[in-house]
């Protein structure tokens, strides 16, 4: 009766948004990612102060902007964790079909800030890097046409991705930033890896890889000694590498101190590229042995999510973006310890930068959201809960 | 979904049958199979997945124990990179032959800057260049404001000078530690001693290298870091040297010279007690060497060994000993002098055209007669006067140890002609430098043996060349040569208690336009001392000398270079431990009276 003359009392089908996130959501995943956005402040506090000096700021000015920039940058990625993966896919359409744009104006309207390569626009209080917004929009509509392909009667998707990625690692590399290029190519690589490459293929490249540089090897004297030249052991302490193998030697097991390190101002990348050197300085192994295992975590757990996922579309996305925050942490701290030759990359949500860090919020949004747990038609799933989508 | 039924119409056909949309059935046969086709998807995908993040983990791994691995290994300074850890600056000292030094190394700093890392770069500029005049403060500004990121400043700087930079207090600023090669004495010995200079230079170290003199001759010795506690012991003594150098100085300017040369040796050893070589220079600032005008004029020719010219005279005893050796002619022999006297139908003159007549051999040397000694020469012969020149030392640069020495070659007559042989009796047609000039009177002095003229310490006290004349020819010589002091062309040369024998030689100098100039020379006195048993042969030379005190100047040896020679021996003679031999003089005639 009360319903007849009131109307039913308003009833949502399915669960409410906040609980069914809080219960799906990969905890781990976030929680590591909040630690290492903190660690970032905290290393922004040791590392930014001479930029700030040598701009004419005040001392914690960067660290300020990082702060502001990381708490738009965490909205961000709560919000998007909080979306379906068909509504995240939309918006990443969308927004890979805007900084796409954004990047073909580039050489119009965008600027260099000196430094030889135009890879920003600036705003006038910050500047963006399209590229960095890009790498995620582009791993999803990647993932989408490659799952699309997969499907019964689906379009040649792998094709369609693989041309896109051609066009965008040529794009990157005109700006020039071949970092960026070669993120974008593995991001594509290990879609393409999981999506189904034929064994053959990866083999058949494997061993061309391995025979071109044997080749470039033996024949190629210039190849040769900068190969020699990288594994050698001795290195000129007066190069921004040499600074860095020095800071982390210096720092030890325990750091040389907080605020102790000498490392950032001898760097002007210190803060970005080489911010590994100065945590290794002042907090010594112990800190970058955390970074190395929160990272470690992040993407290996959301790999590892990924693998119980029968939706073509998540898994791959999930996979591109899992593996390209990966490999970029890896690459910028391998450069450090001189495992991989010297390009500038930032290491995600640790390294200053207003671009980078929501660029990497959005992207770890996107993550969570596709490692979110769903029923996947297993045992458990039936008998389970019940309650699933 | 038991099981999926063969044939895709089974289920069509009986369903359109009963009038149920059969579309139904199609859509869930489709799900049905790209379930299937997800599930199996991913079966593979999770492998793959497992691969992806294996790979992830061990790159991680690796990246930790990488760091690890560095955190635990020593930590290097950031220091300059190859050249400058490896520069070995060790340089042994150079000692005289009683151990005083001449050339050791002293510890001071080269500046340079690194401009990216100085804090004022302007006001540094101005501070340096009021403690150091000669830097130039717009050239500093642009290098310290420019792109470059290093320079030097200065190579070497005073303790007092590295005290004021340090004041700057500019980090940009950094000293460089450096050897510096000092010579003590200044500018003694500076043609035997050279000088050196920095060849590679390191932030850390700097080589230091000779660019003349023993310095360059050694250097390998100096250089070579096993020697490092061993100086190397020259035969100059620096007392010697010092006093030689002062009387050769001031005899220089009292004859009007514009420049001088003496060697004084030991006869026996060849070891040169003292060398000087007029003007001098300082070897701790060794002046560039001059691009234009005439090599000679520079301080840094080393008259010595590189003033090669006509000695003229002094020549003229070599043509008696060999004579006398030879046994065509003893010291008495009477030789015709007088004119006209042609050989290849040049005529032969004296100087001032005088006529001796006929007159001993001894005469001929006292005299210095031309006439006199072409006929020895002529007696001797072309061929054998080669070869006992030769023997001398003639024919060669001087051996001495220093590098400039190659570079005085004598010059010989292109055909050794009977004229020829007649002009070098008399020291004209052949030229050579005052130090061959030294080891060839030595010869006459030791009694008839080669020496090689040597500027290292000897440990034996005579060393036995080749004997080149007899005793007997040495020793007539010797007592021609004291002649020619006591009642000759040198009588200035008359030392008390010395014996002082020697041969005067006054050459014109060759005009570069052709002939020879007529009121400039080259005079030498070429002298040995205690004549009755030599110990030390003594050869000065002055450049243009003119002795004005007379009617008319006079350029000749006997005015000029025999009494700054004798004023030499005078001094160095003590010094070198000689005692003179005090002749008793006769006892004034006293009559002791008694008045009683």
């Amino acid at each position: 009766m009360t319903e007849m003359v009131y109307g039913a009392a308003p009833v949502r089908d399915g669960e409410p948004i906040l609980p069914k996130w809080w219960r799906t959501i990969d905890m781990w995943s976030m929680s590591c990612i909040l630690i290492l956005f903190t660690i970032g402040l905290l290393l922004g506090l040791a590392a930014s102060p001479p930029l700030a000096a040598k701009n004419g700021f005040e001392a914690f000015h960067y660290v300020q902007r990082q702060a502001f920039f990381g708490c738009v940058a965490l909205v961000a990625m709560m919000l998007t964790s909080m979306m379906t993966p068909v509504m995240v896919r939309r918006l990443a359409v969308v927004g890979f079909l805007l900084t796409f744009v954004a990047l073909l104006l580039l050489p119009f309207f965008g600027t260099d800030f000196g430094k030889g390569a135009t890879r920003w626009f600036s705003l006038g209080f910050a500047s963006v890097q399209p590229s960095e917004f890009l790498k995620p929009g582009f791993v999803v509509v990647c993932a989408w046409m490659m799952a699309a392909g997969q499907d019964l009667n689906g379009p040649p998707g792998r094709m369609w991705s693989f041309i896109l990625c051609v066009t965008i690692v040529l794009m990157l590399a005109l700006q020039p930033d071949f970092g960026q290029a070669c993120l974008v190519l593995f991001g594509w690589g290990v879609m393409y890896f999981v999506a189904g490459a034929p064994m053959l293929l990866l083999v058949g490249m494997a061993g061309l890889v391995v025979m071109a540089g044997t080749v470039a090897y033996s024949s190629s004297e210039h190849f040769a000694r900068r190969i020699d030249g990288f594994l050698s052991a001795d290195i000129d302490p007066t190069t921004q590498l040499g600074y860095a193998t020095n800071a982390i030697r210096e720092g030890g097991l325990f750091g040389v101190g907080v605020g102790e390190g000498e490392v950032k101002w001898s760097l002007p990348d210190a803060h970005t590229d080489f911010i590994i050197a100065v945590a290794a300085e002042e907090y010594g192994l112990i800190l970058v042995l955390v970074i190395i295992a929160l990272y470690t975590v992040v993407v290996v757990r959301s790999l590892l999510r990924l693998m119980r996922e029968r939706d073509p579309f998540i898994r791959l996305a999930g996979t591109g973006l899992a593996c390209t925050f990966g490999v970029q942490a890896m690459i910028n701290m391998g450069v450090a310890v001189r495992l991989l030759p010297a390009k500038g990359m930032t290491l995600p949500f640790v390294s200053y930068g207003g671009s980078s860090v929501i660029a990497s919020g959005i992207a770890l949004g996107m993550l969570l959201a596709f490692t979110r747990t769903r029923p996947q038609g297993e045992i458990s799933d039936l008998l389970g809960r019940g309650r699933g989508r | 979904m038991i099981r999926v039924p063969l044939r895709p119409l089974a289920r069509i056909l009986p369903a359109r049958a009963n009038g149920e949309n059969p579309d139904a059935i199609e859509r869930e046969n489709k799900r049905i199979r790209h379930e299937e086709m997800r599930d199996r998807m991913r079966a593979r995908a999770e492998s793959r997945l497992l691969i992806l993040g294996m790979f992830f983990v061990c790159a991680f791994v690796v990246v930790g124990a990488r760091m690890g691995l560095l955190s635990i290994s020593e930590p290097m300074e950031p220091r300059a990179y190859a050249p400058g850890a490896s520069i070995s600056a060790a340089r042994a000292d150079i000692v005289d032959r009683n151990g005083a030094l001449l050339a050791t190394n002293f510890e001071t700093h080269a500046l340079y800057a690194q401009p990216t890392h100085m804090i004022d770069p302007v006001a540094a500029a101005e501070k340096l260049v009021q403690i150091f005049p000669d830097l130039d403060h717009d050239r500093l500004v642009r290098d310290f404001t420019g792109k470059r990121k290093f320079l030097w400043i200065k190579k070497t700087m005073s303790p007092e000078q590295m005290q004021a930079v340090h004041e700057i207090g500019d980090p940009g600023l950094m000293f460089g530690p450096r050897d510096m090669r000092l010579y003590p004495n200044g500018t003694l010995a500076a043609h035997v001693l050279g000088g050196a200079s920095f060849g590679k230079e390191g932030v850390s170290a700097a080589e230091v290298i000779g660019v003349a003199g023993v310095e360059k001759y050694f250097d390998n010795y100096l250089r070579d870091p096993d020697n490092a506690g061993k100086p190397l012991a020259l035969s100059l003594d620096l007392t010697v040297q010092a006093a030689a150098e002062r009387v050769l100085w001031g005899g220089m300017k009292l004859m009007n010279a514009k420049g001088a040369t003496s060697v004084l040796m030991d006869v026996h050893t060849g070891e040169v007690i003292s060398v000087v070589s007029l003007p001098t220079f300082d070897p701790n600032n060794r002046p560039r060497p001059a691009i234009t005008g005439d090599p000679s004029d520079s301080p840094l020719y080393n008259r010595s060994v590189q003033g090669v010219y006509e000695l003229g005279s002094v020549f003229k005893i070599f043509a008696a000993a060999q004579a006398i050796d030879l046994g065509l002619v003893t010291a008495d022999t009477m030789i015709d002098t007088t004119p006209p006297m042609r050989v290849g139908g040049y005529p032969i003159g004296e100087f001032n055209r005088k006529n001796y007549g006929v007159i001993s051999v001894t005469d001929v040397i006292m005299h210095s007669s031309n006439r006199g000694s072409g006929r020895l020469a002529l007696q001797i012969g072309v061929a054998r006067q080669q070869e006992f020149l030769k023997k001398l030392g003639f024919f060669e640069a001087t051996p001495f140890e220093i590098v400039e020495a190659a570079q005085g070659k004598p010059l010989l007559p292109k055909q050794w002609t009977d004229l020829s042989a007649v002009t070098i009796s008399y020291g004209h047609g052949l030229s050579s430098s005052p130090m061959q000039l030294a080891a060839a009177y030595s010869a006459i002095a030791n009694g008839g043996y080669i020496v090689k003229p040597t500027i290292l310490k000897q440990d034996v006290r005579s060393l036995q060349g080749e004997r080149v004349m007899s005793a007997k020819a040495a020793a007539d010589a010797r007592m021609m040569l004291r002649k020619v002091v006591t009642d000759g062309t040198a009588s200035f040369g008359e030392v008390p208690g010395y014996a002082v024998g020697g041969k005067t030689g006054s050459a014109d100098k060759p005009n570069p336009q052709g002939g020879y100039y007529k009121d400039r020379n080259i005079s030498t006195f070429a002298s040995m001392f205690p004549t009755n048993d030599p110990k030390y042969v003594l050869v000065v030379s002055l450049d243009e000398p003119v002795e004005t005190s007379g009617d008319k100047p006079r350029r000749t040896a006997g005015w000029t270079t025999v009494p700054v020679a004798a004023e030499m021996i005078r001094r160095l003679a003590p010094l070198l431990g000689l005692r003179p031999t005090v002749e008793p003089t006769t006892l004034a005639d006293i009559t002791l009276t008694s008045s009683n």
